[in-house]
């Protein structure tokens, strides 16, 4: 068998704050391969985008400590030089993130964003850069490219914005897209849109993708996979079939019932996921999600508030709970599925 | 920009004409007669009524605001003679004509302040940006701290103490003058040094701290970070995205600075003995000198005003979001 493209073993995230050390992912293990797309879900603060940003080696050194195995392609990020990082930023790995408008700079034309990364990582000439600038705006679908390619970001709406941000992360033909929260800021139908250009994209090129958010509807309609996070571990993975079909894990549970049907009459209230998350510098033991979980009684006295169930099996639909498999589908069956 | 720069002129010709107005009749709303002032402890009637005359000021208060204004563009005859376009009216104290004198003292401004300004922006940008590049570490503890201590520092006593230490123990530095760049430039650099160093002292230490805020600030901003995720190299991301962002704020204390300079350092100038706008704007204030206040506060608001459009022009250069009309 051969190595996954991308490999993410154990992954803890620690950083130092005043207030003590935050665990902002603990022992996360994933595996992601080309062409296809992971879906990672789950709440503020659960990890996600951290998770990304440690791949990319963005967290400041000063204050983060970061452990386990990060494996791209055969390299190991965790602990790669300044120099290794910067030279695959944008190039191999490339990231688009949730605010187009702050997160390009006001200060430079699209096409010199777009190109200057090109030229970092090619050494390609000005006029180069410029025609490649032109030639990637044209594939996100931006009209009349040769004109827009000396606006500035103000200049454009927000989808087109988002447009501009996919066209910069894509510029090197990066083997792995990481793709935080991206249609998080934009209206429904642009939303689509730009699912729609990535998805395009991806069949062209072959990318891997890992899409973060916590929309399932953008999971179910662009993920080929599913990792749901929760106080920084991952607590349930599968296909979007088997995660959002018959999920086993008593989170996953609360985030689809907690989620509005266009089926269902309007008075019916909609059901949120009960308590408030955990603060990651005292991370509850056992399962995190104890406290919270109407189950953990089920699963046998104490055990929940102990040990910290592993997500098993190893590889297919994996989940972390101490429920047995009967009473998974039990409880899904007769208590949850109504309300999907 | 055509149409940006005649709109603001003529903003700022309102504006000067607002001050000017207001400068006079607050003049004659201080309950102290002027006329008595000028003439003396053993003044009569009759010879106050004549100093009333020679002064012009026994006419309506309007009619000696318009008369002023007219002058301005036209010229005026006083009893000690005629006073050529652009006419500000003669000193009450000494008859000097005062847009004379503004000519005359406005050099040693001018010399003054843009030497400390070249000082206080090189340092002080210069250390804002080593402070926010090193954030924690020593070097901004250092100029963080230098900063304090700095900004904490009064004009007097810094350039009281560097006189006596440089110039009189150490003898080092020249003892501060004022020589026109035009006649030595060498001896206007020296002569010039140590009021600078002390004058910039406050600003350096102002301009350390803000450049350094504002640069954190971008540097925690979402478009730095998308930099760095494209594989900029951190000084790339430093040299070429944060620092513009960061300009902003430091532009728009710097244009209101200098206009402030302008219209005189009045304790440099103090200290140092310098006869700049500033000292002869206290010798209006002290005197009740009514034509050669309404000269340094026009001195003033015309520096502040128009460092202010040249702010707004710079902020569209830098910023492409800010537009000009």
């Amino acid at each position: 068998m051969t190595a996954p493209f991308l490999s993410v073993r154990d992954l803890t995230v620690d950083f130092s704050t005043e207030d003590g050390v935050v665990h902002a992912v603990n022992g996360l293990s994933f595996d992601i391969e080309k062409g296809t797309t992971l879906g990672i879900v789950g709440e503020s603060g659960s990890g996600k985008s951290v998770t990304n940003l440690a791949i990319l080696g963005l967290h400041d050194p000063d204050f983060t400590s970061i452990s386990g195995e990060i494996v791209l392609d055969g390299q190991e990020l965790i602990g790669a030089s300044r120099r290794e990082l910067e030279r695959l930023r944008g190039n191999k790995v490339a990231m688009i993130f949730q605010d187009p408008l702050t997160s390009l700079s006001p200060f430079h034309t699209v096409g010199r964003q777009i190109g200057e990364t090109y030229r970092k990582h090619t050494g390609a000439s000005r006029a180069k850069a410029r025609q490649r600038a032109i030639e990637m705006l044209g594939r996100v679908g931006i009209p009349q490219p040769q004109s827009r390619v000396d606006d500035h970001p103000h200049q454009f709406s927000g989808g087109m914005r988002q447009r501009v941000m996919i066209a910069m992360a894509l510029v090197c033909d990066p083997d792995l897209l990481i793709a935080d929260e991206p249609t998080t800021a934009l209206d429904v139908t642009v939303q689509a849109q730009i699912l729609d250009l990535l998805r395009d994209l991806q069949e062209q090129t072959g990318t891997a993708i890992i899409m973060i958010t916590h929309d399932l509807g953008v999971v179910t309609s662009a993920a080929h996979e599913v990792l749901v996070m929760y106080a920084g571990r991952a607590v349930e993975r599968g296909t979007v079939r088997e995660v959002l079909g018959s999920p086993r894990h008593p989170y996953t549970w609360g985030l689809l019932s907690s989620l509005p049907r266009l089926s269902a009459p309007v008075d019916v209230p909609l059901v949120p996921v009960r308590g408030t998350p955990p603060s990651l510098i005292n991370v509850p033991p056992g399962c995190p999600f104890h406290p919270r979980c109407d189950y953990a009684a089920l699963a046998g006295p104490g055990l929940c508030g102990q040990e910290r169930p592993e997500l098993s099996p190893h590889r297919g639909h994996g989940d972390a709970c101490y429920l047995t498999p009967a009473q998974k589908r039990d409880i899904f069956l007769e208590k949850v599925k109504e309300h999907l | 920009m055509y149409r940006f720069l005649v709109r603001r002129i003529l903003g700022a010709a309102m504006i000067l004409l607002i001050i000017s107005a207001l400068t006079f009749f607050l003049f004659f709303a201080i309950p102290r007669d002027p006329a008595a002032f000028a003439c003396g402890k053993l003044c009569t009637p009759e010879t106050l009524e004549i100093v009333r005359r020679n002064l012009g000021i026994d006419e309506p208060v309007f009619l000696q605001y318009w008369h002023w204004l007219v002058g301005i563009f036209t010229g005026r005859d006083f009893t000690y003679g005629h006073c050529d376009a652009p006419c500000l009216g003669y000193s009450f104290v000494n008859q000097e004509p005062i847009f004379q004198a503004l000519v005359d003292r406005f050099p040693t401004t001018l010399s003054l302040t843009f030497g400390a300004a070249v000082v206080f922006l090189l340092f002080g940008i210069g250390m804002g940006m080593i402070a926010a590049a090193r954030q924690g570490r020593p070097a901004d503890k250092i100029a963080s701290s230098a900063s304090l201590i700095g900004a904490s520092m009064q004009i007097y006593f810094v350039g009281v103490l560097a006189t006596w230490v440089l110039v009189d123990q150490l003898q080092i530095i020249e003892r501060p003058s004022y020589t026109p760049l035009t006649e030595n430039p060498l001896q206007w650099f020296y002569g010039l040094l140590l009021p600078w160093l002390v004058l910039s002292i406050i600003f350096t230490a102002n301009y350390t701290r803000m450049t350094r805020s504002s640069m954190v600030e971008q540097l925690g901003e979402d478009y730095v970070r998308t930099a760095r995720a494209k594989g900029m190299s951190a000084r790339t991301v430093f040299l070429r995205f944060a620092w513009r962002g960061a300009m902003g704020p430091v532009i728009t204390i710097f244009g209101v600075d200098l206009g402030v300079l302008l219209g005189g350092a009045i304790i440099t100038e103090q200290t140092f003995s310098l006869h700049g706008i500033g000292e002869l704007s206290i010798k209006a204030v002290i005197n009740q000198d009514l034509p050669m206040l309404l000269g340094v506060i026009l001195v003033a608001a015309t520096a502040i005003v128009l460092f202010n459009i040249v702010v707004d022009a710079a902020y569209a250069f830098i910023d492409p979001r800010v537009r000009l009309s």
